[in-house]
């Protein structure tokens, strides 16, 4: 603990020596990482827990009748209680594992929303979605006869609470929403959506993708039905996530899909579940990868959410205060909260160009319309150019991103 | 006598053997060839145009002029552009046949296939595959006429 943190202060030189992958060279420059709501690295510990599982303790997990499925599976359920803790949950049997967000939000579309939706029922999501919280309703709401709604949002890129408050009627079911914007960074008040979503009688479900690694996640506090994250994002290994859910809710819900480990008994002409979280776990499971994703928890709570919240934040407003400062630079995204992410345009420079000079220049970025097209729609642009940081990047390397930034403006 | 498909690509390969790999100035060079494409002509830029399987907008313009098909190209994205200037050089007042037969290899060659990016080098797929469809129905065409 002490090696990565100083007092309450982050000490990224001593965290950037856990990160092997940020020291290279990239066409020839040092690696400026800058694509953190993409995915982030991992830190040395994930990769070596990943290593140890294969090498000491692989086998499938529960009802083994040998010592490397009990060691598998103790450890396996070791990141339940770990992710139960991370958000807040009062069970661990309220986490199930799933590929990511994306399955997390599929999972409860498709089996709450077959069970729970009806024809003339509304959904309510935002302007500012992901495609992955918008897909899955807009499927299932097809399939129902149920009416999908958009909260709008404001030039800043902040929801507009007022007409949240126009939209809901007794019709709305559920209001899915993100935490915080994967291209715009705005923080949302989920709190407050859900005490508006609550007081009409639907669910909420957050899509925390982008917020889990950077603020402080309360589940409870929060007061939300479900809550969908993914690992990679968190540090943790790729292919993996989870979805919180209240018991209540999670109990009545059918099954996601069939399979091993989600049954009690089975026939041919009968099968009776399994209980949560194992009902929604059909199939072996990524188990390395939810042993490694531990280490990834781990990491974050060694540094702590509210030292990394303020350094992300310092280099945020760096960051900005500086892209500001640039000729024909437009930042996408002005909201009071933001996480540490920050999307522009450069006037006359189309985002494709831009982010192959940056590459070429060692500096990753993401570039595109970052699977939100109802919201490029919105400030009628087809992409943007986005930067994204996380608690091993720098003031030095925002420096270089600013000086090649220039540099590049400059050829066109 | 004009250039072959094959000469014109080595010739291409040649000059940017020169850069030595060097990102910034392989970039720097294909803008530059981009500028150099001549304009295309904005009652040419239509909907129907437009190549489909490229994340920029590229547009593909094919006539028939004595025999060979003369291409215009252009596309919002500066470096796209200016790939599509290469096609367009290599490609360019050939024959129908000399398309439909055109073994593009330059790319590879050139190592491009690995900074245009996936999606991209699908987009620049996408175009090849439009330059030969092009062929393909002008030498109907031309065996019709």
């Amino acid at each position: 603990m002490s090696n990565i943190l100083t007092d309450t202060h982050i000490d990224v030189e001593n965290i950037r020596k856990e990160f092997q992958v940020l020291h290279q060279e990239v066409n020839g420059k040092p690696l400026v990482y800058f694509d953190n709501a993409a995915t982030n690295q991992k830190p040395q510990r994930v990769i070596d827990a990943l290593v140890h599982y294969y090498q000491n303790d692989n086998a499938n997990i529960h009802r083994g009748a040998h010592t490397l499925a009990d060691r598998a599976t103790a450890k396996f359920e070791e990141t339940r209680k770990a992710v139960q803790a991370f958000i807040g949950a009062n069970e661990a049997e309220e986490i199930i594992f799933t590929k990511g967000t994306s399955e997390s939000i599929n999972l409860v579309a498709s089996s709450w929303g077959r069970k729970f939706l009806n024809e003339g029922d509304e959904v309510l999501i935002s302007t500012m979605e992901h495609h992955s919280n918008i897909v899955p309703w807009q499927m299932i709401c097809k399939e129902r006869g149920a009416t999908l709604k958009v909260m709008p949002i404001n030039e800043a890129g902040e929801i507009i609470l007022e007409e949240v408050e126009k939209l809901l009627s007794e019709k709305t079911k559920m209001v899915a929403v993100n935490h915080a914007s994967n291209t715009l960074g705005t923080i949302n008040p989920i709190e407050k959506l859900a005490k508006m979503a609550h007081a009409v009688g639907a669910k909420i479900l957050v899509d925390g993708a982008q917020s889990t690694s950077h603020l402080e996640v309360n589940v409870k506090d929060l007061n939300v039905d479900f809550f969908a994250s993914s690992a990679h994002k968190m540090y943790g290994p790729t292919g993996l996530g989870f979805l919180y859910g209240k018991r209540g809710i999670l109990e009545k819900m059918p099954p996601y899909q069939g399979g091993g480990e989600m049954i009690k008994d089975v026939s041919f002409t009968e099968t009776t579940y399994n209980d949560i979280p194992y009902k929604f776990e059909a199939g072996t499971p990524s188990i390395a990868d939810v042993i490694a994703f531990k280490q990834a928890i781990d990491f974050i709570n060694e540094l702590g959410k509210e030292n990394i919240a303020a350094y992300e934040q310092e280099l945020l407003a760096y960051g900005t205060a500086q892209l500001m400062q640039i000729d024909r630079v437009r930042i996408i995204g002005t909201a009071k909260e933001k996480v540490s992410v920050i999307s522009f345009e450069v006037e006359g420079i189309h985002h494709f160009d831009l982010g192959m000079w940056l590459d070429a220049k060692g500096i990753a970025v993401r570039t595109g319309h970052h699977c939100t097209q109802p919201l490029m729609d919105h400030y009628c642009i087809e992409g943007t150019t986005r930067a994204s940081f996380a608690v091993y990047n720098t003031k030095s390397e925002i420096d270089t991103f600013v000086v090649a930034l220039k540099d590049i403006i400059t050829k066109f | 006598m004009s250039q072959t498909v094959q000469q014109i690509q080595d010739e291409i390969i040649d000059e940017f053997s020169m850069l030595d790999g060097d990102m910034e100035m392989t970039i720097s060079y294909i803008m530059e060839l981009g500028e150099q494409l001549p304009e295309m002509s904005e009652s040419s830029r239509t909907e129907e145009n437009i190549v489909k399987g490229c994340q920029s907008k590229v547009w593909l313009q094919a006539s028939l002029e004595n025999d060979k098909i003369e291409f215009e190209a252009d596309s919002n994205t500066a470096i796209t552009k200016g790939l599509l200037s290469l096609l367009v050089r290599i490609l360019s007042g050939k024959s129908p046949q000399e398309i439909i037969d055109a073994d593009l290899y330059f790319i590879d060659k050139m190592g491009l296939n690995r900074f245009i990016g996936t999606q991209r080098s699908n987009g620049f797929g996408a175009m090849m595959k439009q330059m030969k469809i092009y062929g393909l129905a002008f030498s109907t065409k031309t065996q019709n006429a």
